[in-house]
This record gives C-alpha cells, structure tokens and sequence, in this order.
C-alpha cells in the first residue's frame, strides 16, 4: 500500500511554476531520496507534502490522508525535519522534545519514556540537560531527528538533513537514519545533495528537474540508465581533430564527451575499451598523458538527466532566504 | 488546551533561561522615570538673575528683599548684585545669568511721587521654561509690592481660594502611570515582535507549523505567552516605580491588585497590537526599524509626559485610539488618586475592546501555511 501517493500536483508562485505536474508513491517501509539541483522544487514538494503550503492544483495523499483537506490529520500522521535548523537554542534538548510531545498530545509517563529511548537512539543521552545552543551542527541534526520522531510516526520527511555536516557527523546521521528505520519500520522520504549517500540508503531515487520529474527508479538501475557502465577519463597529448570519432569506434564504446584534450568514454566493458585504447593510440602516435576509469556513480546519472548548466535564477524569496536565517 | 500551554511554557523556559528581554523593558522605562522625573521636577529652580541697583534708596532696597526672600524660599532664582550694567548683560549674553533684573536711578524719587516707577527684566528668551518662570513669580511679587503695607480690615475685591484636592503631586509621579505602560509596550515590542519575528525567520514557527497545532492555538500561544512577560514587566515597575517615586501606600494589597487587573489588560492590548502589525512580517529588520517610531506615536500623544487636552485636533484623533491613552488615564487614577476600578471602567472597556479587535484581525490575517 502507498503511503505517499502524488497525482498530477503543480505548485506555481506567479509565473514560475516549483512543481509541475509531478506524480509518484511511496511504498511502505520504503526511503524514497530526492535529487534535484537548487531550485528545483524538492523543498516545495515536501513543504506540500507536510501542509506547509498548499498546491496550485493536483492531489497527494499521505498516511491516506488528502494533505489539503485533511491537513490536520496529515501532520498528526508525520514527523518532519525542515531545511533550518529549527529548535530552540536557549532551550535544553530534553526541553525542546518535551514541548513537541506536548503539542503532539503525549501524555507525561508516555512523553518520559519516549523521549528517553528516543535520545538514546541518538545518542545524546549523556548532552540532553545541556542547551542547543552549545552542541555542535550534528548534534543539533540529531537532536532534532529525535524530535520529529517524538510522537512516533511512522513516515518521515527530511529536507537536507545533512547539508553543511562535516563528513563525521553526516556518516552518523545517516547510520542513525538506517538504525531508526529498520528498528521503527519507517518509511522516509528524503533530500539531499550528497549523492553517495543518497545511493547507500535510498531504496528509490526520484531526479526532479525544474520541477519535474526526470528519472524515478533504484540507484542500480538509476546507474544502468546512463550509456556505459564505466567512463574512461583520458588525456592526450598530439591528436587529430576527429580523435573523438575514431574513439567512438573503440569496442563497447556508448557515448564519448570530450573538453579540450580531455575526452570521456562511457563504456559497456571499461577493460575491454581500456586495451583498445591503449592500441589505438600507439597506432595513431597519440600519446596517453593520464588515464582514469571509473564506475557510473550516481553523480553521472544526476549530470546525466540534469545537465551541467548552472542553475543561477531568482528564486520565490521566503523564511529560507533571510539574512537572519542561522544555516549550517 | 495543553499545546497551548506548551506553547508558553516554551517561552517562559526560555524566559528564565535569558531574563534580557524583561530586564530591558523594565531598566530602560525605569531609567527614563528618575532622569525625567528628576530633570523636570515640576518646578524650575535656582536660575542665575543679576541684580543691577542704580538707586540704593529704600524703595528700592525694598523691592531688592522681596526678590531675596523669593531667592530663600521658593529658590525659583537666586540673586548676584551687580554694580556694572554692561557686565550684567555680557554675563546674560554669556550664558552665566537667565535674566538681569534692573532698578534704574529715578526709581524711588518716582515712586515716592506716584511717577510709575518701572523696573526693567532683561531676559534669555531662548529658554522659554527659565524666562517664563522667573517672569511668573515677578508678577506676583509685583502687586504685593504695590499693595498697602498693612491691609483694610474688610475688602470687597473678589479674591480666588485655591483649595488642593489631592496632596502635592511630584512630576516623577506624574510620570509614573506612562513610564509603567512603556515598560509594558518595551516588553511587547521586544518579545511581541522583535523576537517573534527572529523566531520566524530561522524557521522556529515552521517546526510547530508541522505539528497538529491549530491556527487558533497557536495564536492564542504566542499572545499569552507575550502577555505573561509582559504582566511581568508592569508589576515590577509598578512596585519599584511608586517605592522610588514616593507613591502613598506603595505596597497596599487593594491597589496592587486594582493595579494588577490594569497590567493585565493593558499587557493583552499591546501585545495583541503588536501581533497584529506583525502578523505578516517576515523581515527581521522591520520590527526594529518601527520600534522608535512606534514608541513616539503611540507614546507622546497619551498624556503620559503633557495633558492631551492641550493638543491639536490632529493628535488629539491619534490619542483617542491609542491604547496607551487609556491604559495612562487608568494608571494615573490609581496611583495619583487611588482610585477604584469602578472610576476606570471606560478604560478598562476600551483596553478590553481593542484587545478584542486586535486579535481578531490579527486572526484573520495569520496564515498556517508559509
């Protein structure tokens, strides 16, 4: 049974439209990951999604509840992480869960144990008397994981848990993640940017591009999508102008880019098309001048469906845009 | 009910844990109460007025122990001889003397020959307060001097008997009523607004926004919230306040608690007012770019530092829907007159309908969504 479940939704701010007619599930149990470049609607698709705002047209469904009409019971239904980081900072962590199991409706022995296993899980048990203020950018993160988790929901929105982490605090994030999943059954809706991460932990990845839709599948067969399983990043030295066409004749060659004397072989069998390389170079007096193979990350396939072209553009000006906004 | 209540308990955690906000909006009114209070004192004393008598017969020693006698006991002024007229006036140029009080060579021979004498004021009119004080005890000093030394047994001029109804009031009490509603509308502006709206922008308010927390509740959170800091505020500048003016009774149960019941709405009306001209904003600059002009606007124009009887048509429109207007007249029939809540009921009936207005509209105009 579908636990999101996204119909034709569009989103528009006068004449820019964030989400255009976008449509998917999300399967129980199941962590969906959003890729998309800045400004390509994912945060106003969750921000949809949690009631923050409301859609243009369309319909989504969650907990099997219509996030319009039945908004209310939607945000009973979820936790959710937000871009900022939103907790109190003169406040205590165990302060600041008690307020939200508050105005989630826990009661007191319910709200004691709850928030005590949860600050385990997140292993701040030892730092949960001490103010936000003094812990660090994941501390804080975990900290308000917790939080969300505080009326124990069953799904999970995350915008950008990890933007702005150092790699240590990222790693545990995204460990404590896996752990709270597995132990809660929860199904996790998620954005990011980190694309290795988004390929060790989504079990589906949606690429959305101005909006829409692009690429919805596993990292797996996201990877396959794109032509060739490896790339050979090759550089030479003394090559004719149609070097790039004599390389496409390589064997199990799918695609070549080249950038100057820099070319890029998208290969089905990279050992194969490497020997083939090798020779035809010799053949040609073209001299090999570095050689690097690699397997299709899902970065390739983000730049695959996305492009390379900067994303510079104004953007609908909001909470996330202010001066005074403490990002990580 | 209980999320509204987390709602304050998360503002009062906070409170306790950075009590600035309180202790700003007390030390600042309180501050402004002794340095007005003092400053002005209700009555302007011990001017610089140069004596300069060409005469030296006895009228004209008489008038110079008048002006002594003013100078020993209301010490509107005190007296410095001259003998050199244009050292007295380079002194009055100078700045050194408020006025130079001249008793010309032909003044006794005049007055002893029924010729109008004259005596001549040269004054610094560029400090209106200082000439027109030493001008208004001069012209009482005047008919007494003219009068007959010893008076007719029985009169028929009409003469006016002023009768005082409340003891002396001091202008540092005078004061008190406005500087207690500013310490309420300091509280307000800072935690109504300036915090409110930094809360917004880092993203505070879209953490609840996702909870099951209604509209109504989450309004009703945050006025109440403010309200309480705000109660706070008032009644400890209303206790410290009448113990340094010198308030009657400070500490009588009855009139704290008449006292109380004004705090609170004058609490709720201001911070309700300011929900609502902050109800749409997100930019963290605006509440305090109109912290001043907000202060003046609705601060001058009640009556708190000048009777508003005496404004013009304009200002006297502003003070008429000014909260602070009526929260002032409430505050100064309690602590002047100790009067009953009974004398204040249009007071307390506005305060109570603004409230009621503000937070309507203010409903109205808040948006659960981003």
């Amino acid at each position: 049974m579908a636990v999101i479940e996204v119909r034709d939704l569009v989103k528009r701010f006068g004449e820019f439209t964030a989400v255009d007619h976008l449509s998917f599930s999300v399967g129980q149990g199941e962590i969906l990951g959003l890729l998309g470049p800045n400004g390509a609607g994912k945060s106003t698709l969750i921000r949809m999604l949690t009631t923050l705002m409301t859609p243009t047209s369309g319909q989504a469904m969650v907990n099997g509840y219509d996030v319009v009409r039945e908004a209310g019971r939607v945000r009973g239904s979820i936790g959710v992480i937000p871009q900022a980081m939103t907790s109190d900072l003169e406040l205590s962590a165990w302060e600041n869960l008690v307020i939200f199991a508050k105005l989630h409706g826990l009661g007191r022995d319910q709200r004691r144990q709850v928030i005590r296993d949860l600050l385990r899980d997140v292993d701040l048990e030892p730092w949960a008397d001490k103010p936000v203020r003094m812990f660090s950018g994941g501390m804080r993160r975990r900290m308000e994981i917790a939080r969300g988790l505080v009326h124990q929901p069953r799904l999970f929105f995350l915008d950008e848990p990890t933007t702005g982490l150092d790699p240590v605090s990222r790693v545990a994030v995204w460990e404590m993640l896996a752990r709270l999943r597995a132990s809660r059954g929860l199904t996790i809706l998620i954005t990011t940017h980190y694309m290795d991460e988004a390929d060790k932990l989504c079990d589906r990845i949606a690429i959305v591009d101005h909006g829409r839709l692009v690429a919805l599948d596993s990292p797996l067969k996201l990877k396959a999508s794109v032509p060739g399983r490896n790339i050979l990043e090759v550089s030479f030295a003394g090559v004719k102008p149609d070097w790039a066409d004599t390389l496409r004749q390589l064997p199990d060659v799918a695609d070549v880019h080249a950038e100057e004397t820099v070319f890029r072989i998208f290969s089905q069998n990279g050992p194969r098309t490497t020997l083939a390389l090798i020779e035809a170079s010799r053949a040609a007096g073209a001299s090999i001048t570095s050689l690097a193979v690699q397997s299709t990350s899902l970065d390739d396939v983000f730049v695959h469906y996305t492009g390379r072209q900067l994303r510079d553009g104004l953007q609908e000006p909001g909470a996330a845009e202010s001066p005074y906004l403490f990002k990580r | 009910m209980h999320r509204v209540w987390a709602m304050i308990e998360r503002d009062l955690r906070r409170f306790r844990r950075s009590p600035v906000l309180v202790l700003v909006s007390i030390f600042v009114p309180l501050v402004q109460l002794v340095i007005l209070g003092y400053a002005f004192g209700g009555k302007v004393k011990n001017l610089q007025i140069g004596v300069l008598n060409e005469d030296h017969h006895l009228p004209s020693v008489r008038l110079q122990e008048m002006f002594q006698a003013v100078a020993a006991n209301a010490q509107t002024f005190v007296t410095i001889p001259y003998s050199d007229r244009a050292a007295a006036l380079a002194d009055l140029k100078d700045g050194r003397l408020n006025g130079v009080l001249e008793i010309p060579p032909e003044f006794s021979r005049k007055a002893l020959d029924g010729g109008s004498p004259q005596i001549g004021l040269a004054e610094d009119n560029t400090d209106p307060f200082s000439s027109s004080a030493v001008e208004a005890v001069l012209n009482e000093l005047m008919p007494v001097y003219n009068g007959p030394v010893v008076g007719p047994r029985a009169s028929s001029q009409a003469t006016l008997e002023v009768v005082e109804v409340y003891p002396y009031v001091p202008y540092i009490q005078y004061l008190l009523a406005g500087t207690v509603v500013l310490a309420i509308f300091v509280s307000a502006m800072i935690g109504g607004g300036i915090i409110f709206i930094d809360d917004k922008a880092r993203g505070l308010h879209e953490g609840y926004l996702v909870t099951p927390i209604t509209k109504f509740e989450l309004i009703l959170g945050f006025n109440l919230a403010g309200t309480l800091k705000a109660v706070i505020a008032g009644v400890v500048l209303i206790t410290l306040g009448s113990l340094i003016a010198g308030v009657p009774h400070p500490l009588d149960p009855l009139r704290l608690a008449r006292m109380f019941v004004l705090v609170v709405l004058t609490s709720l009306a201001l911070i309700s007012l300011m929900f609502l001209l902050m109800v749409r904003v997100n930019d963290p600059l605006v509440p305090r770019a109109i912290f001043g002009m907000l202060n003046t606007v609705l601060y001058f124009p009640s009556g708190a530092v000048y009777p508003t009887q005496s404004f013009p048509a304009w200002m006297k429109c502003i003070a008429s829907v000014d909260p602070f207007t009526y929260a002032v007249h409430g505050f100064k029939q309690l602590i002047l007159k100790d009067g009953t809540l009974l004398a204040i009921r249009q007071d307390l009936f506005f305060l109570a309908l603004f409230t009621l207005v503000s937070m309507v509209l203010g409903t109205l105009l808040f948006r659960r969504t981003l």
